[in-house]
């Protein structure tokens, strides 16, 4: 029997699992850790999955597709939320029609991430509702109800997980497959959709109004359980925190909070007027802490040296004992380094060599920062490198404008590049620029995901495929060149101390496929001439 | 309160080293016998040669999916030089196993080190010799099931010896 089926699946995993037995029509998003196994699960599931070329084009494309009634999963990680936070502001006030529910996957410590931003912040920012999952069972279970909410208030969900919610293997039982069946039909709603000043006007009225409902309707619902035992002290938590706290402080009372916005602000005050103290424990920024404290309730917090990295079992106990002295830093283990044979190795080695000012970006290239190479200068988000290396050049002294060098990998360019590259041809800096394209043909630092530039879709099947050269021509550079740094680093050198002597904008594509790709590549493509 | 026996075992060695994959064999091992299981990792930058660890917990109900620091029953160190920094992980008495735990020249194949320190690991733990099969057999193409079964049996065998 389905219903007794019992599985062990990550927090991803779950929600792909989820999204399939939900009929979620179609899941669209950009690939980035801790995030991206849900679209690849989806999809080998049988679910209609797609990579888009960043975050904002996939909640767009994922808006339409609510918009026409069907049910979506847009996936992200948490700073793929901030180049989506265009249209997740005005989707709030549009609403949707099927459902959307938005992964936004945090990554609290930055195990792979250049940030560790709290996203928490964007569902009361932007007016949209907050799931947050603490195991892979909830996972499961919050997308089904995301979607439920989604639909019924006709509003945009986010569910926002954390690394060890989508990388942890727990127990999950699926349920029923009981959602109906929703088939697309566009309905013209303009006063709705289109907004401009004279609508939007309304539409923010509308969207308060509905979470003043969401509000109301969370302070019954289930998902926030109350446990109580010992009053003498009660813990208020959500998501991954939960289960260090059950395991730190098995007598505690505690309140574990799943809609995390909007709060169920009075059934947090009868928790905490019903404990002699009451301590909120969550990871990252106290976001619940001050919400709460706002509502006029007082509660203790966590001492300010637990807002940074995870927390775990052991933190737990020394935030409740209030112990706020200096914590033993972990043990240092080997650092990640570029492969051997990396093709990018000969490119920061020829970088290093010619004392270049690298502003570089987002990848596996990134490593080019570390010994041996140690030929970065500086990353920021994706695509920064082009806009950044830029601003280097207007304004350096010549002898070092002339030694900027932006350099960002295939995925990175289509990501959020492009427009880099139109910049750098309409506010030309007078020494010129000159930019690299590292284009190792895959989105490696995720795990060997595809994109525009590697002319094959999510599950590796042949679509067009972008042409960077004609794209940099149609821009208006005319020096452009193609070059394999593995085979021809005497090449690559020559081109670039050309490039950088020369004040004419330029273009360099080092092109190799990824040494971990190179062979999934080769049989995709004979199985794409067979067919 | 009744006891609630949870046992705590974290993989750990160097990207590429099959981490991830020891830990999967162990958490589907422990979930076919019918216990609670949890296993956590950290993704990203770990395929690109850096350290790499994966904790499995196992028993009636497990909560925090992370082992804690000194709380490990078992630490199963795939890479020598990733023993000192993992060496806290480790509960006082606890069992630490690395390629030393076995007779390295007569692994048919280096590259199965995970599953043959699994062979050792499974020599304290009651789980059947079968469910590990099953488990190991589910984590692999086929045709690596025979080098790695062989792997298996010279680490499990290795304490008698």
């Amino acid at each position: 029997m389905i219903e007794t089926e019992k599985l062990l699946l990550s927090g991803n995993e779950a929600v792909a699992r989820a999204a399939l037995d939900c009929g979620v029509g179609l899941g669209t998003g950009y690939p980035g850790t801790p995030s991206t196994e849900i679209l690849e699960n989806f999809s080998l599931l049988g679910g209609k999955a797609q990579w888009a070329p960043n975050e904002k084009v996939a909640l767009e494309v994922g808006i339409g597709a609510a918009f026409a009634g069907a049910r979506v999963l847009v996936t992200m990680k948490h700073v793929g939320l901030n180049v989506a936070a265009d249209p997740l502001f005005t989707v709030a006030y549009t609403g949707v029609s099927g459902a959307l529910v938005i992964v936004s996957a945090d990554d609290p410590g930055m195990a792979s991430s250049q940030n560790e931003q709290d996203n928490r912040h964007y569902g009361r920012a932007a007016g949209v509702v907050v799931l947050e999952p603490s195991d892979s069972q909830q996972a499961y279970d919050l997308l089904r109800e995301g979607l439920e909410i989604s639909h019924r208030w006709q509003v945009p969900v986010i569910l926002r997980m954390t690394t060890r919610v989508c990388h942890s293997k727990t127990i999950v039982t699926p349920g029923k497959k009981n959602l109906p069946t929703e088939v697309p039909h566009f309905k013209r709603d303009v006063a709705g959709r289109v907004m401009i000043p004279a609508y939007a006007r309304p539409a923010h009225r509308k969207l308060r109004a509905k979470l003043a409902e969401i509000e109301k309707w969370n302070e019954s619902c289930a998902l926030n359980e109350v446990s109580e035992k010992d009053k003498t002290l009660g813990i208020i938590c959500s998501g991954i925190s939960y289960m260090h706290v059950r395991e730190a402080a098995p007598e505690a009372s505690i309140l574990k909070l799943t809609i995390t916005y909007p709060l169920p602000l009075e059934k947090i005050r009868k928790f905490v007027d019903s404990v002699q103290r009451c301590i909120v424990i969550e990871e990252g920024d106290p976001f619940l802490a001050q919400c709460i404290r706002a509502a006029g309730m007082e509660v203790e917090d966590k001492d300010p040296i637990y807002r940074f990295g995870e927390l775990n079992v052991a933190r737990v106990k020394r935030i409740l004992a209030g112990d706020n002295t200096p914590e033993a830093a972990p043990p240092k283990g080997k650092p990640p380094q570029l492969c051997v044979g990396c093709p990018h190795r000969n490119v920061f080695e020829t970088l290093r060599k010619h004392e270049c000012i690298v502003a570089g970006d987002i990848g596996c290239y990134t490593l080019g920062v570390l010994p041996p190479f140690e030929a970065m200068d500086s990353c920021v988000c994706m695509g920064a490198s082009i806009g950044v290396g830029l601003g280097l050049r207007h304004v350096l002294p010549d002898e070092q404008a002339k030694k900027v060098v932006s350099v960002i990998g295939d995925s990175t360019f289509v990501h959020s590049g492009i427009t880099g590259m139109v910049e750098m041809m309409y506010n030309q800096p007078k020494t010129g620029h000159v930019l690299m394209i590292l284009d190792n043909s895959t989105t490696a630092m995720t795990g060997l995901q595809e994109h525009p530039g590697t002319g094959r879709t999510l599950n590796h099947q042949p679509t067009h495929q972008l042409d960077y050269e004609k794209l940099a021509n149609a821009i208006g550079i005319e020096r452009v060149f193609v070059v394999d740094p593995f085979k021809n680093m005497a090449d690559l050198e020559k081109i670039l101390v050309e490039s950088l002597e020369c004040e004419d904008p330029t273009l360099i594509i080092t092109r190799r496929p990824c040494l971990l790709a190179a062979k999934k590549i080769k049989q995709y493509e004979e199985k794409a001439n067979q067919a | 309160m009744k006891e609630n026996k949870v046992t705590n075992v974290v993989f750990a060695g160097l990207g590429g080293q099959g981490v991830l994959k020891a830990s999967d064999i162990m958490s589907e091992a422990a979930f076919a016998t019918g216990h609670d299981v949890k296993k956590s990792e950290i993704h990203g930058m770990s395929q690109r040669g850096g350290s790499v660890s994966s904790d499995v917990r196992f028993g009636e109900e497990v909560f925090s999916p992370m082992v804690p620091s000194g709380k490990a029953d078992y630490l199963i160190v795939l890479s020598p030089d990733q023993v000192e920094n993992n060496r806290a992980m480790l509960k006082p008495n606890g069992v630490l196993i690395t390629p030393d735990s076995i007779d390295i020249s007569q692994l048919p194949n280096k590259r199965s080190i995970n599953v043959a320190l699994l062979g050792v690991l499974s020599s304290y733990l009651e789980i059947d010799e079968k469910t590990w099969k099953d488990a190991i057999h589910g984590n692999l193409s086929e045709k690596l099931h025979e080098i790695n079964d062989q792997a298996f049996a010279l680490g499990r065998q290795a304490r008698q010896g």
